[in-house]
């Protein structure tokens, strides 16, 4: 079968696509490669969407319902856009225990999101996330891709202020 | 297949009888040819066991921890008990928690009388549910011609995943998300009508323990399902 | 390479550090990463330059410190001093104070309780190693151990040292390594694999990332002498995406080892091959278990299948596979350094040796600690962690996060270890540590654990899927005053179903946060309760 069907072309010639495909190979198109493939997917394309899905899919030779399935699986993957800037707030048990809560809540309170939303003009986006492992900096948060511990709620506005207007 | 190794015989008890089984037998399939009821419902005879839904959870003598009979194998001597005080009362709270789980409505559900899950409550004699209904809001998907998807009704099994997968090999379906948001998906998620690698064999209607799936045009109590081609096509695959 | 190779790389590096008078590390781990401490180790490199300082002095990137909760901390090597929350201004008094006295308003005393009652085994580097280059490592010894085995022992020699040991698994269940190694090394198969779990899913647990981030080439040298030990020739490191700087750390690690011929073919000129390769996680807290880690590794959903076959028989596509946590692995080279009994000698009875913790939530030191099995919880919590700070109460310490419990006061003598910790009702776990002041609503402490066993169970079985569902819903209902007695008595049938029937760990250990609350502090579940008896009753 695989003679058969041949490597699936690009779905476009956006270079990306090469990137992703070269985490395939160097993993020999084997269908074990496929939760890397999708992280590198969403680090190149910010999220994870459906022609990639189906790009992955043909390469590796695997069900797209099992891509969706293994992609829906894990906390890490998002199959929608994310925000310009993204917070991704701690609420493992040391920051559950120093306020992450106040931390989600002043967000919610400020720009109207929940975790896993992002704002309308798609300037922010808000995640939590199971730890960091930062837990002797309770409480903390990534705000794109910058850890921060010891947060206040006036602390995570600050820098949130700062990024978005920047 | 076949491979003429010859397997052993062994010897072991099951509620106190003597039974004797080919050593590649579960204990579950043990205890089914000598007529000895285990509630089941993820189980199919011919398709992979996955001890999921925990209801054929056994004690087996010597070990602390309930066993799930689908996927015990079993061994010499081994004295195994499918009924106890304590198992009726766990096996009663999984078929209740999966009562509560969805939107079981057997009264106007196709499978009304014909359901597995309806028969493991009358055997288990459930007269009432104990945990708090949980009333998500789930859709109906009606875009296969032929066929009707209703997630109202559906017990995360995953017989029709395995079906599609181990039989038909289609792989239409799989499960999506995690936990309780688990949900049965055809290719990407999107609509059964228009899944591409769909061939329309019906097979996962049929090995459906619910009104989950089921034929379009059918109404209440009248989806008969068949699943005498299992056994047939394992066993032709087997011996091809 | 030959170990008279290693030997000249490592006095080759010992003579390079020896060259400076003065070595300052800055940590430039993770939790001191965040509090800018990169900017502090180029504001000290700057400052060295500024005053002609290059020949005399050094600057390196060390591995973490511990006291967290002080960072960003930086040692002055060559004085025994160590500075604590250091800024980038701070650069140019602490380089020019290297000859004279130390610069006061920085200092963090040493000699307090919290670094001189623990015992560093795997932690020995810590501080000590720039994790980022190789030689660091073999000058303080490392892959000496690998040498050893490979060109003294045959495997079971190997296996028989770890069992002396008496080193049980530090993932949390305590299975005896040494037991798991000669079952792996028994089964009769083509292939092997050895893995690493270093998902360390535990909210609340920075041991395992630590290590990798401060002291890698330790787990890869502790797993290739598993690999020796059992035949594997194959290793994966399974570790969770959120840990970038340990990610970025092992890769290059690897590529160090294997630049050196530590991993590859013919290590050390016999005919042992090993490699390694790393995999991510992408965020599943039921990865941690065996068989969803090896479903995850074979890029499939995380879904845990029933043991058995124990992966000890088939395992990864089906071969026979080891799986030892990091701080397992991190344990291996001392033991074969020192030999078996000499661990033996360190703990209790059952519990040998020592245990990370991550020591967390209301407590003055936070931070990651070392400290021999046995020693009393009060002492980690009082002594070595300072109490609680602001003056308030201790209520209770949670270990083994959400399979774990709620330890009170009147417990905290007991001894560290596996047994002791079962019998109050909770669990070693990885190592988290989490401090609880009166603060802490206990119900709502359960109810976010429930919380977090709900979102995590893979959902394939019934009782762990939809019992867990049911459970957080109850406690819900008690939080929020809208639950009677009778709801309590379900939430506690459904524990038990749901312990008892579960098909993994998760849902086995998903009520433990519930029932040992439940036991110490069961009025604050009735005084929640609405109806009058509850209300009676809890008066």
């Amino acid at each position: 079968m695989p003679a058969l069907l041949g490597k699936p072309t690009m779905p476009s010639d956006d270079k990306r696509w090469r990137i992703v495909d070269a985490t395939m190979r160097r993993n020999g198109y084997r269908q074990s490669a496929l939760i890397e493939t999708l992280h590198t997917l969403q680090e190149t394309f910010g999220f994870l969407e459906e022609q990639g899905l189906r790009f992955v899919a043909q390469s590796l030779r695997i069900p797209v319902s099992m891509v969706y399935g293994v992609a829906t699986f894990y906390n890490y993957f998002t199959l929608k856009p994310q925000g310009e800037h993204t917070c991704i707030v701690c609420t493992g048990t040391a920051c559950y225990i120093k306020g992450a809560a106040a931390l989600l809540s002043s967000i919610e309170g400020r720009f109207g999101i929940n975790p896993g939303e992002t704002t309308a003009d798609m300037k922010l986006s808000v995640l939590t996330a199971r730890c960091f492992g930062c837990c002797g900096l309770a409480p903390a948060a990534v705000i794109d891709r910058e850890t921060a511990g010891k947060l206040t709620p006036s602390d995570i506005m600050d820098r949130l202020d700062r990024r978005i207007s920047a | 297949m076949t491979t003429q190794t010859s397997i052993r015989v062994k010897t072991l008890v099951i509620d106190g009888r003597d039974v004797s089984a080919r050593e590649d037998q579960t204990v579950l399939q043990v205890a089914r040819e000598h007529n000895i009821f285990i509630p089941s419902l993820c189980y199919l005879e011919g398709l992979h066991p996955v001890g999921a839904c925990r209801l054929c959870m056994i004690e087996v003598k010597g070990i602390p921890k309930l066993q799930p009979a689908c996927v015990t194998r079993i061994k010499e001597g081994m004295e195994v008990v499918t009924r106890s005080e304590r198992i009726d009362k766990y096996r009663k709270m999984v078929v209740e928690l999966l009562f509560a789980e969805r939107n079981h409505i057997c009264a106007v559900c196709v499978s009304n009388g014909r359901c597995d899950l309806q028969n493991m409550a009358k055997a288990l004699d459930i007269d009432h549910v104990g945990v708090p209904y949980q009333y998500p809001r789930l859709n109906v998907d009606a875009t296969h011609v032929r066929f009707m998807a209703d997630h109202n009704r559906c017990i995360l099994c995953t017989r029709c995943v395995r079906v599609c997968d181990e039989i038909e090999g289609a792989h239409t379906w799989d499960i999506m998300a995690r936990g309780r948001d688990s949900r049965v998906i055809t290719d990407l998620n999107q609509p059964w009508g228009e899944s591409e690698s769909c061939t329309s064999c019906g097979k996962c209607v049929h090995v459906c323990p619910t009104g989950a799936l089921f034929e379009k045009g059918k109404s209440v109590a009248e989806m008969v399902k068949r699943r005498q081609f299992l056994p047939y096509l394992t066993t032709m695959r087997e011996s091809w | 390479m030959t170990p008279e190779e290693l030997s000249k790389i490592a006095s080759a590096q010992q003579e390079t550090l020896k060259k400076y008078t003065h070595r300052i590390h800055v940590c430039v781990a993770a939790g001191c990463q965040s509090s800018d401490a990169d900017k502090v180790k180029d504001a000290l490199s700057a400052e060295v330059k500024a005053q002609g300082k290059e020949k005399c002095c050094l600057v390196k990137g060390v591995g973490c410190m511990g006291l967290c909760s002080a960072g960003p901390l930086v040692s002055v090597e060559t004085g025994n001093i160590l500075y604590q929350e250091v800024k980038p201004e701070d650069a140019k008094d602490i380089i020019s104070s290297l000859d004279g006295e130390p610069v006061q308003r920085l200092i963090c005393p040493t000699d307090i309780p919290f670094f001189s009652k623990q015992k560093k085994i795997v932690l020995e580097n810590f501080g000590k190693i720039d994790p980022e280059t190789i030689a660091d490592y073999i000058a303080v010894g490392g892959y000496q151990a690998l040498f050893q085995a490979l060109t003294e022992m045959d495997p079971p020699e190997v296996i028989n040292e770890v069992l002396k040991s008496g080193l049980r698994g530090r993932g949390g269940a305590g299975y005896p390594t040494g037991l798991k190694w000669s079952t792996v090394a028994k089964a009769d198969s083509t292939r092997k694999y050895v893995v690493c779990n270093a998902d360390e899913g535990d909210p609340g647990a920075f041991m395992d990332r630590s290590v990798l981030e401060s002291d890698p080439h330790r787990v890869i040298e502790g797993m290739a002498i598993a690999a020796y030990a059992t035949g594997a020739d194959q290793g994966y490191i399974y570790v969770r995406a959120e840990y970038p700087l340990a990610i970025k750390r092992l890769k290059n690690a690897i590529k160090q080892a294997e630049r050196q011929g530590l991993l590859g073919h013919n290590i050390c000129n016999t005919t042992f091959n090993f490699n390694i390769e790393i995999r991510l996680g992408a965020g599943a807290f039921v990865c941690g278990e065996e068989t969803a880690l090896l479903a995850s590794i074979e890029g499939k959903r995380g879904a845990p299948r029933p043991r058995p076959p124990f992966p000890a028989q088939s395992g990864l596509w089906g071969y026979p596979t080891l799986i030892n946590n990091v701080e397992t692995f991190a344990n291996i080279p001392p033991i074969l350094r020192n030999g078996g009994d000499w661990l033996a000698a360190i703990g209790t009875e059952k519990s040998k040796g020592t245990k990370v913790f991550a020591l967390a939530g209301q407590v003055k030191n936070t931070g990651l600690i070392e400290v021999p099995m046995g020693i009393p919880l009060r002492q980690i919590i009082f002594e070595i962690g300072g109490g609680v700070p602001e003056g308030r109460k201790f209520k209770a310490v949670q270990t083994g996060g959400p399979s774990g419990g709620c330890i009170p006061e009147q417990h905290l003598d007991i001894s560290t270890d596996y047994e002791s910790l079962a019998t109050v009702g909770s669990i070693m776990g990885s190592g988290g540590m989490i401090v609880m002041d009166e603060t802490s609503d206990m119900v709502d402490v359960a109810k976010y654990f429930m919380e977090f066993c709900m979102s995590e169970s893979c959902g394939k079985c019934t009782p762990c899927r939809a019992g867990t569902a049911q459970m957080h819903g109850l406690l819900d209902r008690i939080c929020s005053g809208q639950a009677e007695t009778r709801d309590l008595a379900l939430l506690e049938e459904l524990c038990d179903m749901v312990r008892n029937t579960s098909l993994c760990g998760l849902g086995q250990t998903a009520p433990n946060p519930v029932l040992s609350t439940l036991r110490y502090f069961r009025e604050e579940y009735t005084m929640k309760l609405t109806d009058a008896s509850a209300k009676a009753a809890a008066k």
